[in-house]
């Protein structure tokens, strides 16, 4: 069992970011495992994101998008979910747990079901053994908050 | 295009896990395009098998990636000449012809292939690619309404079709066309049946693979034999 796990989060900026945003603001408590990386969509998510994560020690990835059907970018996060399925299959091949990987969809106004799905994605993998890939925890902190800023930086270079 | 698909990762793993250095080799041509070995595919396998192998407690062999232009021609390959003396294996993911091509130019390293190279195709819908060329070495789609019996007719008809056409679809599976059914249709529409009259002639297989490894050469090119 495990029981401090870094679960990061590929966020979309128009729905789970928000909808992270609005549980903040609702003073809304979830487990402070979760780590939230933002991107303009979910379907800037690439398979080798999420191995990325997995391989500097990360112990559960969730990607967020929005509604089926109400991509801001029309169809991202329907692409999101077909890498995500092909995520699963190749960390299954790899001998790793695939439910540490998980694709949600909610919208901007869903504050608590940001938080439940904290909360169910926390509990997942907190019932499975620390990730055999993972370093020391402060190393995987330190990794999971690189690879964040980098998406930080390189969403706000796009923006300029 | 030359369409190819990634071999499993096992597989991979297991073909370099003796290595102590490996560099992931990618192609920026046709494996790009058909999505098994360009610069995304050689990130998501470095990552499997680095994964991978630290998971059967290899963790301390290196696996990088790099991809070059092309890997089917030597003078591409002198993009990574300096940089594969540190590695003491290659797997390339090119086509057999890349992986041949890297052979030939690092004779003192294990070069292992990271693709099955499928056929000669083209993109049929996202993410599907469809047989189109057997590269015979012949080509007769003027006979046959640019359709191509050998590569499409499950049996290579050139007097088809057989009886195994079920409306349009090849008896082999439903969701294959049938290509006599394909060249029928085509050559309504352009107003040609009737050069379906005739009996098609035999095909020289002889400019085939049945005639072993073959040659292109155009003389006007070869300027190195004048020198």
């Amino acid at each position: 069992m495990n029981d401090n796990p870094v679960i990061l989060a590929f966020c979309c900026h128009y729905c789970a970011y928000a909808a992270a945003d609005l549980a903040g603001s609702m003073r809304l408590q979830y487990p402070a495992n979760v780590r939230v990386l933002k991107l303009p969509c979910t379907g800037k998510v690439e398979v080798n994101y999420i191995l990325a994560a997995f391989e500097r020690g990360a112990d559960g990835v969730f990607i967020a998008g929005c509604l089926e059907g109400g991509c801001h970018y029309l169809e991202g996060n329907l692409r999101a979910r077909r890498r995500v399925e092909r995520a699963k299959k190749i960390l299954q091949e790899i001998g790793l747990e695939p439910e540490r990987l998980e694709m949600y969809n909610l919208s901007s106004a869903e504050g608590p079901r940001f938080a439940q799905i904290a909360t169910e994605m926390t509990e997942r993998i907190a019932a499975l053994p620390p990730s055999p890939l993972r370093p020391d925890r402060a190393t995987v902190e330190k990794n999971v908050q690189e690879m964040a800023a980098a998406a930080q930086a390189a969403v706000a270079g796009d923006n300029r | 295009m030359i369409v190819a698909d990634r071999k499993s990762i096992s597989e991979i793993r297991d073909m370099i896990k003796g290595h102590d250095r490996v560099l992931l080799v990618g192609c920026g041509t046709c494996v790009t395009v058909c999505l098994a070995g360009g610069e995304r595919e050689v990130g998501i396998l470095g990552s499997a098998v680095r994964m991978s192998l630290k998971l059967i407690g290899r963790g301390h062999v290196v696996v990088d990636e790099c991809v070059i232009e092309r890997q089917c021609e030597d003078a591409f390959i002198d993009a990574l000449a300096i940089r594969g003396v540190e590695y003491d294996a290659i797997c390339s993911l090119g086509c057999g012809a890349g992986v041949q091509a890297l052979a030939e130019r690092f004779p003192d390293k294990a070069v292992y292939p990271g693709l099955n190279t499928q056929f000669i195709g083209i993109l049929e819908n996202q993410g599907v690619w469809a047989e189109k060329c057997a590269a015979c070495g012949a080509c007769r789609l003027g006979e046959f309404a640019a359709v191509c019996p050998i590569t499409r007719c499950a049996k290579r008809l050139f007097n088809g079709p057989c009886g195994g056409s079920r409306q349009g679809k090849c008896e082999i599976t439903a969701d294959r066309d049938c290509a006599w059914q394909l060249i029928y249709d085509r050559a309504k529409a352009l107003g040609i049946l009737d050069k379906f009259e005739a009996v098609a002639g035999l095909q020289d297989w002889s400019t085939s693979t049945d005639g072993g490894p073959r040659k292109v050469v155009r003389e006007d090119q070869c300027i190195a034999s004048l020198e």
